[in-house]
């Protein structure tokens, strides 16, 4: 019996083992393919490029000059930093009023954030796009606005559900020593809220980043790219795309979601699952 | 203490307040009365009642847009939660490497839709060269490969969801139905999944709407083409506003369909798993 399920295991390693490198394979294959010559990634794309097909770091240079990508890369780290930051900041401390001071109005605003968290993006798409126009919030300063009002309801969400079971002697405590509203919540509430924040500054990281819609249709895109802008921005008028180019952009875009990855992963999924049962 | 913390609204609130009318209410809003006017920038709008409504019934591309997503998101919810749950199953055994093989399963989920569009798209219209075709040949090749992206991102993501659910499940329990005699088969049908209904729920849930929203994969890896045949909802509403010159108003219209379809979902979802979970 015992022989039996360790034949079984190592059995299941290499099953999972070559699945695996098959999961890795879509991006090995982007990998060596931005060291190929323009021509031959559309015609012999499972090739390892040697030869006259190899062209060293050419399709970087050309994919980093047309798009301008460190430029992207700078302000979508900008963006995605200082947005979660100011929602993290502002949506706790408002999450926090809301399950303290019940009313008819903190009742109507925790109302339309849960609503406002089942309307897609295609709802306001048009209409936010112009708002954000007529109002100059189409710089990245601007959109770290509109992404703390359009990201507001799930980050309040999630907070108020751990707001709750917070017990209240605690607060109480601290203002009868004397706290002020705002060092109580600095002092003492924040402070237990961290695994909670650390959950939510994930996932609206990974939204952020990685948000294309959104900033296309409210930054000024002769000024500002994000990374995801970037890449599309690669795909010509007619739907022809600079292959070598955009293979060179690609691998740098991975490159630093993957780095990310390995430092916080064990953050990254807890918070994914944290985040899933909560919300 | 009530009393001391209200009179700090404007500190507390009034920021995110702000920026939710800026973000949410007033766009939100404004999108509903405009998908009764007729207009091309905001300030002429002219309102012309049901008239967008009427024009995008009369609309094919819109009509076939919601079957390819419908059939789309039916596809991609059966085959990733069925998918995900195995994985899970399996990585939840003991043997060498299970951490490293969930931290590779989750890994594309980090990537960006435009990216991983870019990143199928090569990979894709390499296989179909051996057929001397592309991905952009027909609707059939678009929404196969749109399927295999899908759940290449999310099955990762489902199935770190399934494992945290199947850990939950007391040891006990399992040991217990062991010694009464239960065989894997019934453990799995008696024990694990009523177990782990409120896992399937949320999964359920998530991909649900994600096949519903998906937009950015659908605009890189196919852009719609061949003409509009393999575009999806999202990608159709955003086509008619930017694409349609005079359609601004039914590209609104659309829009808040979509929303009543999203929105009845999610209460449809909410209400058929919280009442499962309860049986359970």
């Amino acid at each position: 019996m015992k022989e039996k399920t360790k034949k079984r295991n190592i059995l299941f390693t290499i099953l999972f083992g070559g699945l695996s490198i098959a999961w890795l394979y879509p991006i090995y294959l982007v990998v060596i393919n931005s060291f190929k010559k323009k021509a031959y990634i559309n015609e012999k794309p499972f090739q390892i490029p040697t030869g006259k097909m190899f062209v060293g770091l050419s399709n970087y240079l050309n994919g980093i000059a047309k798009t301008g990508f460190f430029k992207a890369f700078g302000w979508t780290l900008f963006i995605t930093i200082c947005s979660v930051a100011v929602i993290i900041l502002c949506t706790s401390m408002c999450a926090w009023y809301l399950g303290r001071v019940h009313n008819k109005v903190t009742k109507t605003i925790y109302a339309l954030c849960l609503f406002s968290m089942i309307v897609p993006f295609q709802m306001v798409m048009f209409p936010l796009s112009k708002i954000a126009n007529q109002l100059r919030l189409n710089t990245p300063w601007g959109l770290i606005i509109i992404y703390l009002g359009f990201g507001a309801g799930l980050a309040i969400f999630m907070f108020s559900g751990f707001i709750k079971s917070i017990p209240l002697e605690i607060e109480e405590a601290a203002m009868i020593d004397g706290c002020s509203p705002i060092q109580t919540f600095f002092l003492v509430v924040f402070p237990i809220l961290k695994p909670t924040a650390i959950t939510i500054a994930i996932l609206e990281t990974m939204w952020i980043w990685n948000d294309y819609l959104l900033p296309y249709l409210v930054l000024d895109i002769n000024k500002y790219k994000t990374i995801s802008i970037a890449v599309q921005y690669l795909r010509g008028g007619y739907g022809s795309i600079d292959m070598g180019a955009m293979m060179g952009v690609l691998v740098l875009a991975i490159i630093p979601i993957i780095l990310f990855y390995l430092f916080c992963q064990k953050y990254i999924i807890e918070g994914v699952v944290a985040g899933a049962v909560k919300g | 203490m009530e009393k001391a913390i209200k009179r700090y609204f404007p500190i507390f609130v009034l920021p995110t307040f702000l920026a939710f009318i800026i973000g949410f209410i007033a766009p939100f809003a404004e999108g509903i009365w405009l998908s009764f006017c007729d207009f091309t920038t905001i300030n002429d709008a002219k309102w012309v009642g049901l008239a967008n409504y009427i024009k995008i019934m009369a609309d094919d591309t819109f009509g076939h847009a919601f079957r390819f997503t419908t059939l789309f998101t039916i596809v991609t919810v059966i085959l990733i939660n069925l998918l995900a749950f195995a994985l899970a199953l399996a990585l939840t055994k003991k043997f060498k490497g299970t951490n490293l093989f969930r931290t590779v399963f989750f890994m594309p989920n980090l990537i960006g839709g435009i990216i991983l569009g870019y990143i199928w798209n090569l990979l894709l219209n390499g296989v179909l060269l051996a057929f001397k075709k592309t991905l952009t040949y027909s609707s059939v090749y678009g929404f196969v490969g749109l399927v295999i992206l899908m759940l290449w991102q999310q099955i990762g993501y489902m199935m770190i969801i399934y494992i945290a659910g199947i850990q939950n499940i007391p040891t006990d329990l399992i040991e217990a139905a062991k010694i009464d005699g239960a065989n894997n088969k019934q453990i799995l049908k008696n024990i694990t999944i009523p177990m782990i209904m409120p896992s399937i729920t949320i999964c359920t849930f998530l991909t649900l709407t994600n096949g519903f929203k998906l937009f950015d994969q659908n605009l890189a890896l196919t852009n719609g083409e061949p003409s509009h045949m393999s575009e999806m909802l999202a990608l159709n509403i955003y086509n008619t506003f930017y694409g349609r010159t005079g359609w601004e108003g039914a590209g609104q219209a659309k829009a808040v369909v979509f929303f009543i379809l999203v929105a009845v979902i999610a209460l449809i979802q909410n209400r058929l798993t919280s009442r499962k979970e309860i049986q359970a």
